[in-house]
This record gives structure tokens, C-alpha cells and sequence, in this order.
């Protein structure tokens, strides 16, 4: 079981996730060079994470360019085999560019570019990133970005609805999802999404940033833990909280 | 080729006032090359001789700076930016530098490329950026051209910043009438470098090909330099081509190739091109390494045909570099650009001539020994009048001991609280990215300094940018030194102890004999302050000409970037307080003082005072007994006392940890002046009850009056046992205040 962090010319949270990954998490990490063409080293257990950034600049329209990359077409069709695909921030956006979630990300409400502490609730108990969080906990987990409304077409929206692929949702400390908790008024309060079959997902929050002691937050270390437990198939990720 | 200047082609000393050079110069340059020069060699001359890059009204001053330190790696004005040793094998690259005239003519270009330019001067030296922060002044908030400036400089930040992927972790702004017409743009990155994996601005080895890498040269910021180095007037729009573009995204690829490039060994040296372009780059280069280069400007990548050779000479498009490789190990550095798809065009060599001799389309356009062109060899020298400033005479008149007491304390505390210059910076704040790198320990635990983690480590670097302008306005060497004392201050705070300083001095027109006496008084008061702090000028930046002629020239404002180090990062301190029934101590002088402060302003109309009580000796025993009291674990919280007193630095705290706090005055002194007036050297501590003995036995052995001025509450706030409200509605008017003030219709 290992990592696969993708670098695109642009990305600048690559490094942050790297280290989280492998020195807090433990896990085995490869970086990927956004011009390598093939994921054969990678099985379906594994999980290829695109990092947030500025991949291209974000020149045109958020991901727009970075889902031409050699390396995309890879992961399409790493994901499209079962494997797990990982997104934060500008990764999100990537994922939607390339159609592997529904959606697009834009520009935020208020026209500015947001970087602070937001709550977070898990929408259900059975995601990967959810699997072992107990029931309705909330989560404190920093967010960087001007682009990050969620939007899909009404016909969409009730159809992801209705497949529970929503992952999480923006809420208020006590974990209210209410319009004043929305920071860039995404639909829903919607903040990460998966794909139908649920190996696919995006959230503009970054679990990374919060993710050690010394940084004063721990919240988004439940996140990749519950990955993790995720990934070696049992309910470990309980364990792991407890320890 | 036609409309190229040979080097017969002279021209005459109009010429050269046009460029802003002196006829005393224009007769130097003459001595020096031995003929007149031509358009091209003029140019040369006009931007690396301006105030900007020579620092000829400056340098003698600033040699009277400390500059020497056991933890200094390299000297000030060695390389771009100064470098110190933290242990463990690691060292520190910081810098601050002014973009304050772009900024006043284009401010979200101009503040975004200052931004660029100092990253660009502390990758070149091989260490990658952890850290920004700046230091911003804009004229009155309720004026509508302060709100667009503001809006655009921090977007301008934010946007640069926050795509090159460094966190913007600390600043100040501040909102003063003689900032309006020009403001002032300070930016500031702190790197990361670890020994032996440094890059040297250096050319050496006759033969040795140079390159130029990164982006294409167009004809943005040409005579930014000479730009820079004159009042800002009417016509100044009319200089906009001399104001930079920024691409962010070019610079983090120029990042990642550049630090790649070091890591080969195979670069001799490495410059950015900031000021003055390749004119600067190539003289710098060549100068230290006391060689010369023979380069071919018709090989320099370009965004547009027909440029000509002063155009690409002087160019200040950004996200450049000039590099200087091992000959035989070019095909090293090729694939590193490569990789990351940027240009890397071979366009000259080493020689051992000391010339730069620069050629277009095969013949020569210029000619001149690098030396004569730099800061410590031929480039001018200036000592400039000083006279004592007339508004120093009047402001002595002032008493401030004559204006009664006001019956309410809590209407002024109101006021202060939403004053622009105190109010919640978060409208500004949360536009920068804070956290990526997460090594931002300061984002869940605020301290007085930016706390920065370093991995692998058990330290933390703690780092702060201060001035107050007001004050050095008020008495140019008190005021210099307070700001330094501050940023010790804030250092202490934080749980560490300051290494060293970087400096970015804003001041008016140095031809201006008053404007002069201030530069030298404050350079005085900041020696001998960083003198006492064992905090040496590791290098900046000097500003002049920041005035117009509606404003007058601005106050005078020298900031002080200073980094320290926390050896342990458990001993780091925040500001919040923790807990109801813990004790709120004052260490350092009761005072009542209250010249300078904001509350003499706002409450009593008083705009010009004495600078507030300060004595240089008190201050460094009080912040060696606040770091002992870390240190031995007495301490919950601490928080300086700076711009609106003990009840604002209290209130700080107490929103930061959603916690009350109750005061109690001192009996025969002034009430307002305890409360709002700003002496220095005075910290705020929350105390533990139990720990109260042991404090004041370690404050008497030191010789450290304290004082105990109240407690913390759950959520009431008072004043000698009067109501002052709920700390949560103080928060929410502290926090809204600057968004509700920028979103006031246009004045």
C-alpha cells in the first residue's frame, strides 16, 4: 500500500502532503513528475493524491491545463480501474476538469480569496475519508482559495444528492450546516465530493494543514486515518484514532 | 542595426539630468571611460549610479550600523540578502526591501512584484523561502483612494504570495494623513538554507559561460531605478511602462530550478535580476569576483522584436536570473531548466578584463569597467546637509499633562478599539495564504512574533516586522530605537531571543536638509539599539524620495525585519489568556505617560507630541527577566504593550483566548494614562496565582518593577470595578471594524 503524490509545474502544497504522508502518517510515498505517463508501479489499494496549488497558474480557469498533463490520462485510467484517487484544493479542481467528479469549482462569492480555520462535517459514516469518525464529529481544517464554490447544475445536485456522494459539508462549531458556515457559498454548503462508485474524491479544505501537534490542530489527521483504515480494509482507522 | 548607439555615438550632460544624473557625475563617468559616453553606456550609468542601487546618500550612514555578529554567516551588502547560522547545520536568509513607488502609481502590480523580488533575493543565495511578511502605510482609511490602494496592494500580495506558495505569516499596516499620496510597500521572505548548500552572487573563472534564465525580457520597469529615485508627482502615472508585471507562477518554477541548479554544483554564481536588470546583474556579478563579462544582448530571449540594447539592458521584467556555470558542465544546468520548461540562453563569458562589454548583433554597444559602476567602488558618495527639523521646536510646547481626565474611561476604550491603526487585521490577513508549508505554529496560537516551525528540529524561528512612525516622527533616534526595541519585544514574547535585523529605511527627499537630519538621527538611535541587543544589520533596503508635494514628506519610517530563535520549540509563548483567576502582571515602570499615543490623538486632539518614555537600559533588563519567566514555566500568556496601551493589549489577549479580564487603576495616577498611554518596555503576563512569589522574587533579583493590575475573567471585562461589557461583543467590533470601514460608501 503506498502514495502517489502528483506535481504539476505550479503545485505548492506537494511537499506539505509529502510530508504529512510519509513522516507523520508513515506511509510509503512517491512523488510524480506531472510529465511520467504511466501509474504501472501503483496497485488499486493505492492512492494517488494531487496536491493543492497554482498547477499552470491556474492561467485560464482553475485545473483547466493541468488535466492536459501527460500524467492525467494515467490517472483516468488509474481511477477508471478501481484505484483510488485523492484531491485537495487545486487537485479538486483538477478532478473536476477532467471529469472524474461531477461539478466545478468557482470563483468564491465574495470575489476575494479566503484562507482561515472552517468547520467541517462528514456527510456520512461510509466514505474513505469518513470511515471511523464518530457519528456527527466535527472537524476544524483550514482552507486557502479564491476559487472554491462548488456548483453543479440542479439536475446534478440532486442526483449526488440522492447517491450520497457528498463527503462533507461547511457547518458552524456545534456542526450545524447553516448558510452563515458557507465561506464561499459552494451549493449545499458542499466541501469535497466522490465520484459514484466512491474510489474518486475532491475537498477544497486541507486536511494536511492540520495534521500535527506542534501546528496546534490534529483534526485533519482523522481524515488520512480514515483513509489509511480504508485502505487495509478493515475498520483499522477506528483503531488508529484510538491510539 | 542602424539605430544602434556605437561607441562614438556621445551625448551631452541635458542627457543626462534627463536620466537623473548630476552634471558632477555626467563629468565622472566622463573621467572614467575616458571619452564621452554613449546612450547606452548613459543609461547604464544613470540607473546603477541612482540612489536605488548606489545608495550613495546612504552608505556612509549605514557603515556606522552594527554589521558584525558570531552568528552572522556573511556580511551585510555581501550578497542579496543576509544569512545567519541557527545550528544544526541550518541558516537563516532574510531581507526586507520598499516597492513603494509602484505601489503609489500601480499598487496591485507594484506590491505583487515586491513580493517576487525579495523571494527572488533569498532563493538566489540557495535558501528557500519559509516566510513573508510586510510592512504597509496608506494615507486616512475613510478617504476612497486609501481603500483602492489598500484593496489592490493586498491583493497584489496575496495573489503573488499566495500561488508562489510561501505563507504571508506576519506585518503591520498603519493609516497616517502623510501616507496618502505616497504609501509605503515593505516586503520581507525569511529562507532556509542548510551550510555548504549556499550560492554566491559571484562571477569568477575567465571562460566560464553565462546565462540568462527564466522569463523573457520585455520592456516593463524600464528606469524603475531612476523611477524610484524621485518624488512621486502629478506626472508620475505618466511613468507607468516603468512599473513591473508579476508572474507568479514563473517564479515557483524559477524557484524549484534554481535551488535544483545549486544542488548540482556546477554554478559558479547566481543573481536575480531585480533593479536595473542585467546592467545590474552582470556589474554585480563581475565586481565581486573582480573580472569581467563579454555579453551578447542580441542572444537574450525577448517578448518583442526590435528591442534596443539600453531597452534589454535596463529591463526590470521579472522572474529573471543570471548565472554563471562551470564551463564543461552546461549540459547539467540546461536539463534542469529544461525540466521545469524554462528559457536558458547562453548569452556571454567570463573575461578577465574587469569590462562589461556588451554587443548586439555583433558589434559593440557598450563599454565599461564593472567596477566603476557599484556600490563600494566607482559609484558616488554622499554627505548630505542635515538640519534640525522646525516642527520639532513646536511640538515641545505641548503638555499633555494640561488636558483633564475624562470622567468616562469606556468611550475612549470604545474608540480605540475600532481605530484603523489598532482594529483586527483579519479583513487583511485572511486574504493571504498563512499556512502553506505548514510550518505556521502562529495560525491555532498567536504570538506576539510569527512563530515558524522547523522540521526536523526542536527549534522554531520567531519573526516580526515594527515601526512605529509616529513616534521616530516625534524624535527620529528615540523613535528608531524603539522600533527595534519592539521587535526584541515581540521576539521575547514569542519565547525567543533575537539573532539579528534587516531594515527598510522609508524616508522623504535626502536633498531636503530636515528630511536628512532625520535619516541620520534614526540610523543613530537604531545602532545604538541594535548595538545593545546584540541584533546586527545583516542588510535592507533604503527608500528616499517618498513624498509629494500635496503631503510633504512622509514620517519618517525606518522598519526593523527581525528574526530570532526559540532553541526550544516547547518554550515558545502565546499571547491568549488561559484561564479565569489567573493574574494579570505588568513587568517593567508604571507609568502614566501618554505622549505619542493614539488615545492623545483621537481622544484630545493632540496630533503631534514627544516621543513616549523609553529608556534603552530598562528595556533589555525587562526583556531578559520576561524570557527567565518563560523560561522557568511562570508564565500563561504574554502580549507587549505598543499602540493603545495596557487596556488594549489586555483586551488582545483576552479575544484571543475568548476569556474577561478586570483592571484596576493606580491610585495618584493619571487614570487615561495608565490605561491608554504607550511608555515602552512594559509587558503584560497572565500569571498562574501560585506563581505570583516566584515572580516577583526573580523580578527583584533583576532589578524589574511589577505590578499587578488585575485578573482574568470568564467573559465580563472591567475597569476599576466598572461594567465594560462582554469580551465577545468587544470581539466582534474589534473584528469587523476594517471590513465595515472598507465597505463605507466612497469619500
Amino acid at each position: 500500500m503506498k502514495f502517489g503524490v502528483v506535481l504539476f509545474p505550479g503545485s505548492n502544497c506537494e511537499r506539505d502532503m509529502f510530508h504529512v504522508l510519509s513522516q507523520v502518517m508513515g506511509c510509503e510515498v512517491r512523488e510524480i513528475w506531472h510529465k511520467e505517463t504511466s501509474l504501472d508501479d501503483f496497485q488499486e489499494r493505492d492512492c494517488i493524491v494531487l496536491p493543492g496549488g497554482f498547477s499552470y497558474g491556474d492561467y485560464l480557469r482553475t485545473g483547466a491545463i493541468a488535466r492536459f498533463s501527460p500524467i492525467m490520462e494515467a490517472v483516468i485510467r488509474f481511477a477508471g480501474n478501481g484505484g483510488r484517487v485523492f484531491g485537495v484544493c487545486n487537485g479538486f479542481q483538477i478532478l473536476c476538469e477532467a471529469h472524474l467528479l461531477p461539478g466545478a469549482l468557482l470563483r468564491n462569492n465574495n470575489q476575494q480569496y479566503v484562507c482561515r480555520n472552517i468547520h467541517l462535517r462528514a456527510d456520512g459514516p461510509d466514505s474513505l475519508l469518513s470511515r471511523g469518525l464518530p457519528a456527527g464529529q466535527v472537524l476544524k481544517i483550514p482552507i486557502a482559495h479564491g476559487e472554491g464554490r462548488y456548483f453543479v447544475p440542479p439536475a446534478v445536485l440532486e442526483e449526488l444528492e440522492a447517491n450520497k456522494q457528498v463527503l462533507f459539508r461547511y457547518c458552524n462549531a456545534e456542526g450545524q450546516v447553516v448558510p452563515e458556515a458557507n465561506p464561499n457559498g459552494s451549493l449545499n454548503n458542499i466541501a469535497g465530493v466522490r465520484n459514484l462508485a466512491g474510489n474518486v474524491m475532491g475537498m477544497m479544505p486541507h486536511p494536511e494543514r492540520a495534521a500535527e501537534p506542534v501546528l496546534g490542530n490534529t483534526d485533519g489527521r482523522l481524515i488520512f486515518e480514515s483513509l489509511l483504515g480504508a485502505l487495509e480494509g478493515a475498520r483499522a482507522g477506528a483503531g488508529a484514532l484510538a491510539g | 542595426m542602424s539605430e544602434q548607439q556605437t561607441l562614438t555615438q556621445g551625448v551631452t550632460v541635458e542627457t543626462a539630468e534627463q536620466l537623473g544624473l548630476l552634471a558632477e557625475e555626467f563629468d565622472k563617468i566622463q573621467r572614467v571611460l575616458g571619452r564621452i559616453p554613449n546612450f547606452n553606456e548613459l543609461s547604464v550609468y544613470s540607473v546603477m549610479w541612482s540612489e536605488h542601487c548606489s545608495y550613495k546618500n546612504s552608505i556612509r550612514w549605514l557603515k556606522t550600523l552594527p554589521r558584525e555578529g558570531r552568528r552572522l554567516l556573511v556580511e551585510a551588502g555581501e550578497e542579496n540578502a543576509g544569512l545567519i547560522d541557527l545550528g544544526d547545520g541550518l541558516a537563516c536568509a532574510f531581507k526586507i526591501e520598499s516597492h513603494n513607488h509602484p505601489s503609489a502609481i500601480e499598487p496591485y502590480q507594484g506590491a505583487a512584484t515586491g513580493v517576487g523580488g525579495i523571494h527572488r533575493d533569498i532563493f538566489t543565495m540557495g535558501a528557500r523561502p519559509i516566510a513573508a511578511l510586510n510592512s504597509l502605510r496608506f494615507g486616512e482609511l475613510n478617504n476612497s483612494k486609501t481603500r483602492h490602494l489598500l484593496r489592490g496592494v493586498v491583493r497584489g500580495i496575496g495573489d503573488y504570495g499566495n500561488c508562489f506558495g510561501v505563507p504571508t505569516v506576519g506585518g503591520e499596516i498603519y493609516f497616517e494623513s502623510c501616507y496618502q499620496t505616497n504609501p509605503l510597500v515593505n516586503a520581507m521572505s525569511v529562507g532556509i538554507v542548510e551550510h555548504g548548500k549556499t550560492c554566491s552572487a559571484i562571477a569568477q573563472g575567465a571562460g566560464n559561460p553565462v546565462f540568462i534564465v527564466g522569463s523573457a525580457t520585455g520592456k516593463d520597469g524600464i528606469h524603475g531605478a531612476t523611477f524610484a529615485s524621485g518624488d512621486i508627482t502629478e506626472d508620475s502615472a505618466q511613468d507607468l511602462p516603468a512599473v513591473q508585471v508579476g508572474d507568479p507562477f514563473q517564479e515557483k518554477l524559477l524557484l524549484e530550478a534554481s535551488l535544483e541548479a545549486i544542488a548540482t554544483g556546477a554554478l559558479v554564481g547566481m543573481q536575480d535580476m531585480g533593479a536595473a536588470g542585467i546592467t545590474c546583474s552582470t556589474a554585480e556579478m563581475s565586481a565581486k569576483g573582480k573580472c569581467g563579462m563579454r555579453v551578447d544582448l542580441s542572444k537574450v530571449p525577448t517578448r518583442q522584436p526590435n528591442m534596443k540594447p539600453w531597452e534589454i539592458l535596463l529591463s526590470e521584467s521579472q522572474e529573471r536570473m543570471l548565472v554563471v556555470v562551470h564551463q564543461g558542465r552546461e549540459a547539467e544546468i540546461q536539463a534542469v531548466f529544461d525540466k521545469w520548461d524554462l528559457h536558458c540562453v547562453q548569452i556571454g563569458e567570463v573575461t578577465d578584463t574587469g569590462r562589461l562589454e556588451y554587443y548586439m548583433e555583433g558589434s559593440k554597444v557598450a563599454d565599461i569597467p564593472a567596477e566603476s559602476l557599484v556600490l563600494g567602488g566607482g559609484a558616488p558618495v554622499y554627505d548630505r546637509e542635515t538640519r534640525e527639523p522646525a516642527y520639532l521646536a513646536q511640538r515641545e510646547t505641548i503638555n499633555p499633562r494640561d488636558y483633564p481626565v475624562p470622567s468616562n474611561a469606556l468611550r475612549a476604550a470604545l474608540r480605540l478599539a475600532v481605530h484603523p491603526n489598532i482594529a483586527s487585521r483579519r479583513w487583511v490577513t485572511t486574504q493571504y495564504d498563512s499556512m502553506v508549508g505548514i510550518d505556521n505554529a502562529s495560525t491555532n496560537a498567536p504570538s506576539d512574533a510569527s512563530v515558524i516551525r522547523l522540521k526536523n528540529s526542536q527549534k522554531a524561528l520567531a519573526m516580526t516586522v515594527d515601526c512605529n512612525a509616529r513616534y521616530v516622527h516625534a524624535d527620529p533616534y528615540t523613535g528608531a530605537a524603539i522600533a527595534v526595541a519592539e521587535a526584541a519585544r515581540n521576539i521575547t514574547c514569542s519565547g525567543g531571543e533575537g539573532l539579528a535585523i534587516t531594515n527598510c529605511l522609508n524616508f522623504g527627499n535626502p536633498y531636503n536638509p530636515e528630511v536628512y537630519w532625520q535619516f541620520v538621527h534614526a540610523i543613530r538611535g537604531m545602532g545604538d539599539a541594535c548595538r545593545r541587543f546584540g541584533t546586527p544589520v545583516t542588510g535592507g533596503n533604503v527608500s528616499f524620495y517618498n513624498q509629494s508635494a500635496e503631503d510633504g514628506p512622509v514620517f519618517p519610517t525606518p522598519v526593523i525585519g527581525m528574526v530570532g530563535l526559540i532553541e526550544d520549540f516547547s518554550q515558545r509563548m502565546t499571547l491568549d489568556f488561559k484561564r479565569p483567576g489567573d493574574l494579570l502582571v505588568q513587568v517593567g515602570r508604571l507609568s502614566e505617560d501618554m505622549n505619542s499615543s493614539i488615545y492623545l490623538q483621537i481622544y484630545h486632539n493632540i496630533a503631534y507630541s514627544a516621543a513616549p518614555e523609553f529608556d534603552l537600559e530598562e528595556e533589555v533588563r525587562m526583556q531578559n527577566l520576561v524570557r527567565r519567566l518563560i523560561r522557568a514555566g511562570l508564565v500563561q500568556s504574554a502580549h507587549d504593550l505598543s499602540e493603545g496601551g495596557l487596556f488594549i493589549c489586555a483586551l488582545e489577549s483576552a479575544m484571543a483566548g475568548r476569556r474577561g479580564f478586570s483592571l484596576r487603576t493606580v491610585d495618584g495616577l493619571r487614570k487615561d494614562g495608565i490605561l491608554f498611554g504607550e511608555a515602552q518596555g512594559r509587558v503584560l503576563l497572565s500569571i498562574r496565582p501560585e506563581d505570583w512569589d516566584a515572580l516577583q522574587a526573580l523580578a527583584e533579583e533583576m532589578g524589574v518593577p511589577v505590578h499587578l493590575f488585575g485578573e482574568v475573567t470568564d467573559d465580563a471585562v472591567t475597569v476599576d470595578a466598572q461594567d465594560y461589557g462582554r469580551i465577545s461583543e468587544w470581539a466582534t467590533r474589534y473584528e469587523q471594524a476594517l471590513a465595515d470601514m472598507m465597505d463605507a460608501p466612497g469619500a
